[in-house]
């Protein structure tokens, strides 16, 4: 591991990955880093195509950080990577991937993360990713989350994207049983000609099964973005999912709810709102004596902290 | 001889100086010149000319669609005149930006509490004064708008807060930042009850210690009770300027309508 691929770990992580409990970290395609204690092992899959981590029952406070790194233009990652969270464990992971393509060639990475909860189970999940590098080939993630979730667990996901991804598709899954709750909040900016597409799927399995989508985007210059929510209720469950989005110049963004209650007692709501700054937030900064490009900054800075 | 001379000399240059140092404190801070701003073929403001003194608490007051907003957002810039001048200290700002008159000392309190996502009391306080402020300050000046400190300077300005808490912030962040001339617009809009007496003893501490010129609209008698000066506005136009009494005895003389009737009829 170089300079460049340790700054290029902190921008994706926002630490050093090797103070983790456990952590696996990957360059350009394979495993070069890995730490496991006794009750985090780290398996990898066959022919470098991902890992297994496996969390054992009751496992209280730890962390796991995987994060991918990409220097090479031209280069595909698909990577599996499955999680097996034990009964009762409660635990932190921090993945995510950062694409340097100094190149002609288009980097591109496909994380395929799935969660198995076992009842109990508590995780924090946390994503970041950002793309960076002065080449003209573009930087392409299309992370895929897949969430199963056994009784009375509990899950938060928190995703960023917020610069130099250039094409995106994200797919987030997840299917829950009885007493669980997801909360899931994501973030994405998006500028120049990028694009990104992120699509939600969550269906309410069991009695009282909640949750909580919170959609925050950014859309500036010319790039687009679209939101797909799909919940269905199939008991007596909750779900709010909150799309919020603000554009600037030709920015574009679709929304597209779709909530499916199949039972009485099934209390679904989806909210979205799509539009520039509003006026009065900019005059109100203004009259702070912050300029109009500093109040929107302040604006679009924290509507994505 | 020579040395007496220079001893009266003396004496002129301070008294010189000091009828300089008056009258520099008797200037006018804020001159509105006859300014006249029309929508939708009304007249909301008709060639007011108003002059504001420094050191002085005013409190415009008048009937609902009389111009009182549109004219303290002309003064910080929010809306633009039609036509008609307004000059701070001499100087000509008609022309200027918002972020450029608050930079010049104007401070604004919006009648509608503005929502940020993501931006805490505390950042908004920070952007306010300009400085690095520390939490112990921020929550200083929140308990001055009667807001329990600690437990807000850490939440988003957001939905989650109340009307009255979002309006006590926004009074906050002009207090904040100490302006020349601090506008309220209708500060009591929103607030309940029991919380009105808080804050018209903040407006009492306001009028009674700022250097600078405080500018309130308002309708609370409270409020107009702290006022140095009063100022009717009605259909666009100023109907009287002066003192609590006058204005008082302005608005609720009977009305002729060719002939004397009461008020209410």
């Amino acid at each position: 591991m170089n300079k460049e691929d340790k700054e290029l770990l902190e921008e994706v992580v926002g630490e050093d990955p090797t103070k983790a409990d456990s952590y696996n970290i990957r360059k350009n395609g394979k495993g070069i880093d890995r730490k496991v204690n006794p009750n985090i092992n780290i398996a990898p899959k066959e022919n470098n195509s991902g890992i297994d981590v496996y969390v054992k029952d009751d496992t209280l406070f730890g962390t796991v950080n995987i994060p991918v790194i990409i220097t090479e233009s031209g280069l595909t990652d698909v990577v599996y990577n499955d999680f097996h969270i034990g009964k009762n464990a409660n635990i932190i992971i921090v993945a995510g991937c950062g694409i340097s393509n100094n190149g002609h060639w288009d980097a591109r990475h496909d994380g395929i993360h799935r969660f198995y909860l076992e009842e109990g189970a508590k995780v924090k999940y946390i994503e970041r990713h950002c793309g960076l590098g002065v080449g003209d080939g573009k930087r392409v993630l299309n992370p895929v989350t897949e969430i199963y979730m056994k009784k009375g667990s509990y899950m938060v996901m928190d995703t960023t994207q917020i610069k130099g991804v250039d094409d995106t598709i994200r797919t987030t899954k997840a299917k829950l049983e009885e007493d669980t709750t997801l909360v899931i909040t994501e973030k994405i900016l998006t500028s120049n000609d990028q694009q990104a597409k992120t699509e939600f799927e969550v269906e309410l399995k069991g009695e009282n099964a909640s949750t909580h989508v919170t959609s925050r985007s950014v859309a500036t210059d010319d790039s687009y973005q679209e939101f797909i929510s799909n919940i269905t209720g199939n008991t007596k469950c909750y779900a709010h999912v909150e799309c919020d989005a603000i554009i600037k110049g030709n920015g574009k963004v679709k929304a597209v709810p779709e909530i499916y209650a199949k039972n009485v007692d099934a209390n679904l709501i989806h909210e979205a709102a799509i539009g520039k700054i509003a006026g009065e937030q900019l005059m109100k900064l203004m009259s702070l004596g912050l300029s109009e490009k500093e109040a929107e900054d302040v604006i679009i800075n924290g509507f994505l902290k | 001889m020579k040395k007496h001379a220079n001893v009266f000399a003396n004496e002129i240059t301070c008294e010189f100086i000091l009828m300089m140092i008056i009258k520099i404190e008797r200037r006018f801070m804020l001159e509105l010149k006859d300014i006249c701003f029309e929508r939708n073929d009304r007249k909301i403001l008709n060639h007011i000319n108003l002059k504001l003194d420094t050191g002085k608490f005013y409190v415009i007051t008048g009937p609902n669609g009389s111009g009182k907003s549109t004219l303290a957002k002309i003064i910080m810039g929010i809306e633009k005149p039609d036509s008609g001048t307004i000059l701070l200290n001499g100087e000509d700002i008609t022309n200027k930006a918002i972020d450029e008159r608050a930079k010049m000392g104007i401070g604004f309190a919006f009648q509608q509490p503005v929502q940020f996502k993501g931006i805490t009391v505390y950042d908004l306080l920070k952007l306010a004064t300009n400085k690095e402020l520390s939490k112990k300050e921020a929550c200083d000046i929140l308990s001055k708008v009667g807001l329990c400190a600690i437990e807000y300077v850490d939440r988003e300005v957001d939905r989650s807060l109340s009307g009255g808490e979002l309006k006590r912030i926004e009074i906050a962040t002009v207090m904040a930042r100490k302006p020349y001339i601090a506008i309220f617009d209708e500060p009591e809009a929103g607030i309940d009850l029991w919380s009105f007496q808080n804050l018209t003893e903040v407006f009492k501490e306001i009028g009674a210690t700022s250097q600078g010129t405080t500018l309130v609209i308002s309708h609370q008698e409270r409020i107009l009770n702290v006022a140095d000066e009063i100022i009717l506005l009605g259909q666009g136009t100023i109907q009287k300027v002066g003192a609590k009494e006058e204005v008082f005895d302005h608005i609720f003389k009977p009305k002729k309508c060719g002939k004397e009737v009461a008020p209410c009829e």
